[in-house]
């Protein structure tokens, strides 16, 4: 087990290298020099200009301006943005918030997911089941956004029962937008989870359990579901790096300082060093995350080990 | 005009008082009460002569104040810190300021404090964003020499032969001068923008610690920033000015996405917006949404389409003629904007002093029939190319402007997006455009003459387009020698009428600004420069 980690651990530096030099050609490749647009419809001075191409190393060539960037990386610099900010600490200050955000989801998701699949995947072609299988389908066909501004118009500003936006992102306050960010995700959860037991339902080992006599209830909390989750582990796994980096539209709804709201922003102002920097954090959490299904499917089934 | 439009605008303030109960006096406000309104994220780091876009100049507006501030009524300069400035010749001013301001850290505002601050906004390798707004004092080429080639080139610009403009010279401890290259009569006017504020001794000490505390000299203090979140800052009870805010904690707060924040101002969360979002203007949604807490108010913005001189062929003014007559202005402000843009009829905004109507004359009206006539007198028969960028809700109306002009002169017109406003400049800044293309103008200070030379005049900041006309900058430069203000005013004027014939640029319409305010605010006006306008806000008791 050990030696697989260490396997994937290093197999994470060429990734990492990469997606790095891809994320910097392809921020600083947008068409447009990042400093034109930065005065309004007058001309920055020039001063201004070559001093800001020179702070970002914008007259090397490519390969030279990656690799002083990841020079600075390596020592830990991420660098400052065109206005002056430590893209590091931009990055301290957003990425608990969205990782909470993250959180709030992933619970969401997994609860009321694997509930719904579990119990219309033991109900085949019941009451329960169609409403599960048709609930999930409306919620897969509305997109995030639009649950977003509906969840916001009727409970915030019709009813009045929420605020319409987080005024300060704790656990408590973070609920309403975990909801709509988990919406899409929950459905697919308790789709996988219902096909899952419904096939493992009638499995040799089920049936075995069973005719040793045990419980309906020990059969399916534990031998049943521990093998209909493999799935959706891997699907939750890398769900919560799909949260952690695309929560944009749900933070720009919401008003959650995250960090969907900081990538997008940094790309409309051609921030190169923010977006990189986050990206990058980015990229490092969905390595390790799917590392982390990876070792949770050992845990899960003994008959998968890593040596 | 101006003043006609302020009319209505006094009377609805006056309504609004009058339909809560209360007399528009102070009594009847909480002057403790704290507001928050919204902002962008500063996109610069927090310095007066750094910062020239509207998230930043949004904070450091309440907590500076410069030599003069422009009047919410009618966007006219009165003297702020200045106590005069005088000239005989509009080359040579004297500045006298005011006696006993302080910064907010305590330290005197002295005549030393606009000279330190003005030199080292002006200083090349400062790399100011404001620097260029120095450059009609004397000895500006000394200080921030231009690149030979441009930045672009492989030329590096020359160093800078001095440190500090020879133009400036302290006197005494609350007078100092200012030279000019040449004569500019309208100079005072300039001066109440942003990067004209005064910096205090500490920011020479510790750049790094000023712009994370910056210190100002005007009505509100810097308290804390939270970067994403928001910007907090709080009345300054030893300022001297007369316009003392009548509140005391002012919290900017930072949004995500403009939508965002209106959801908030609906449900009375966020006390003020200077502009609602295209969701809240659609279909006028904002009437129901707001009522009575709608603020509107016409703004010193107007929107254009220019020419690029070097392309064919649009050097041929025939065809601009043309081009303009066939636009119906008043039937796509009325069906895109619903009203709240109103047809120009000139290239000077309505809301300045000495604006006159009609000075584009017929060329600015539809007219099916001279559009035509003027069509074939061009000789053109080829396609109208109109470019824009899309990302500031641009393609609605340069779609219906492109129809117009197919529809009237009967050629095929089309209009070319452009994804980003950065991209799209950058193709202007390098005359690269392939056809017409949208443009706009937001006045740095309110004079006739921001209108005119900076677009126009041969080789000019903003003359993107390459437009030159020898008799126009004759005008303007004897307008700018002018002994006074009436005098310049009329040459400037008639400056503005040489364009009609010319038609440099086509004027498409004037902004009227639609903002909210939270039922909290018992008085809040727009300022003509599009932000809330402080000193009139009041919070209800």
């Amino acid at each position: 087990m050990g030696r697989y980690v260490l396997r994937r651990l290093l197999q994470m530096v060429p990734v990492f290298l990469g997606t790095t030099f891809l994320i910097y050609a392809l921020v600083w490749a947008v068409p447009g020099d990042p400093f034109e647009g930065k005065c309004g419809e007058r001309d920055c001075p020039q001063a201004y200009i070559s001093a800001m191409r020179d702070k970002f190393n914008l007259d090397d060539p490519l390969p030279v301006q990656y690799a002083k960037y990841l020079g600075n990386l390596l020592q830990g610099d991420f660098g400052l943005t065109s206005s002056g900010l430590q893209v590091g600490e931009r990055i301290a200050a957003t990425f608990p918030v969205t990782l909470r955000l993250a959180l709030v989801a992933l619970l969401v998701e997994a609860v009321i997911g694997i509930t719904a699949g579990v119990v219309s995947g033991l109900r085949n072609r019941g009451f329960l089941d169609s409403l599960v299988l048709v609930s999930t389908l409306f919620l897969i066909s509305v997109p995030v956004f639009v649950t977003g501004y509906v969840v916001q118009l009727v409970f915030g500003l019709q009813l009045g029962l929420i605020s319409p936006t987080v005024t300060s992102p704790t656990f408590g306050n973070l609920i309403v937008p975990g909801f709509v960010l988990a919406s899409l995700s929950m459905a697919y959860v308790a789709r996988l989870s219902r096909a899952s037991i419904a096939e493992n339902r009638r499995a040799d080992y089920v049936r075995t359990a069973l005719a040793k006599g045990l419980s309906t209830r020990r059969v399916v909390g534990v031998h049943l579901l521990r093998n209909s989750l493999i799935p959706v582990i891997t699907f939750l796994g890398t769900d919560l790096g799909t949260f952690l980096g695309g929560a944009i539209v749900t933070e720009g709804i919401f008003n959650v300082p995250g960090v969907g709201g900081l990538v997008f922003r940094s790309i409309l102002t051609k921030d190169g060093a923010m977006v990189t920097g986050v990206v990058t954090v980015l990229v490092l959490v969905y390595l390790l995350m799917t590392l982390l299904v990876d070792l949770l499917y050992a845990v899960l089934d003994p008959r998968i080990r890593y040596d | 005009m101006s003043r006609a439009l302020l009319v209505p605008a006094a009377v609805a303030v006056a309504l609004v008082a009058a339909g809560c109960g209360t007399p528009e006096t102070s009594t009847g406000a909480n002057t403790e009460a704290g507001i928050s309104i919204f902002n962008t994220e500063p996109e610069n780091p927090l310095v007066p002569g750094n910062t020239t876009e509207v998230g930043g100049s949004h904070v450091l507006d309440p907590m500076f104040t410069g030599l003069v501030e422009y009047r919410s009524e009618d966007a006219q300069p009165v003297n702020a810190m200045a106590e005069s400035i005088q000239t005989d010749d509009s080359k040579l001013f004297t500045v006298k300021i005011k006696k006993g301001w302080t910064f907010h850290d305590g330290s005197p505002v002295t005549a030393k404090s606009f000279v330190d601050a003005w030199n080292w906004t002006a200083y090349g390798p400062n790399a100011t964003q404001g620097a260029s707004f120095f450059s009609q004092i004397e000895g500006y080429q000394d200080v921030n020499p231009k690149d030979p080639d441009g930045a672009d080139g492989p030329q590096q610009a020359p160093a800078p032969t001095a440190d500090k403009l020879s133009g400036l010279k302290v006197v005494d401890e609350h007078t100092f001068t200012i030279t000019l290259s040449e004569p500019f009569a309208v100079f005072p006017v300039t001066v109440g923008y942003e990067v004209f504020a005064p910096l205090p001794e500490a920011f020479f000490k510790d750049r790094q610690a000023f712009e994370a505390h910056p210190i100002g000299n005007g009505p509100f203090k810097f308290v804390s920033r939270t970067v994403g979140t928001d910007i907090k800052l709080t009345r300054f009870d030893d300022y001297k000015g007369e316009d003392k805010p009548k509140f005391k904690d002012l919290t900017l707060k930072i949004y995500q996405s403009r939508e965002s924040a209106y959801a908030d101002l609906v449900a009375n969360n966020l006390d003020f917006m200077e502009e609602l979002p295209p969701n809240a203007l659609a279909g006028k949604k904002y009437e129901t949404d707001l009522g009575d807490r709608v603020v509107s108010r016409e703004t010193l913005n107007n929107q254009t389409i220019a020419f690029p001189f070097y392309t064919k062929p649009y050097d041929n003014a025939s065809l601009r003629r043309a081009i303009s007559m066939s636009i119906n202005r008043e039937e796509i402000t009325q069906r895109i904007y619903e009203g709240s843009r109103k047809p120009a009829d000139g290239w000077v905004h309505p809301l300045m002093k000495g604006y006159r109507a009609g000075q584009c004359g017929q060329h600015c009206e539809y007219n099916p029939e001279k559009a035509k006539e003027e069509f074939a007198k061009s000789g053109y028969t080829g396609e109208i190319v109109l470019l824009s960028n899309t990302d500031g809700g641009h393609q609605e109306w340069a779609e219906a402007v492109a129809n117009s002009i197919k529809n009237t002169l009967g050629v095929e017109a089309r209009f070319v997006p452009s994804t980003s406003f950065g991209e799209f400049r950058q193709k202007v800044n390098a005359h690269e455009m392939t056809g017409m293309y949208r443009s706009g103008w937001i006045a740095d200070y309110p004079s006739i003459e921001n209108w005119l030379t900076p677009l126009f005049r041969t080789g000019a900041s903003s003359n993107d387009g390459l437009y030159s006309n020898p008799a126009f900058d004759a005008k303007l430069a004897e307008a700018d020698k002018a002994p006074s203000e009436a005098e310049a005013i009329k040459l400037y004027l008639e400056a503005e009428r040489m364009l009609a014939d010319d038609m440099p640029s086509i004027p498409l319409w004037t902004q009227n600004t639609i903002a909210g305010k939270s039922n909290r605010l018992k008085v809040a006006n727009l300022h003509p420069f599009r932000k809330l306008d402080l000193d009139s806000v009041e919070v209800v008791a």
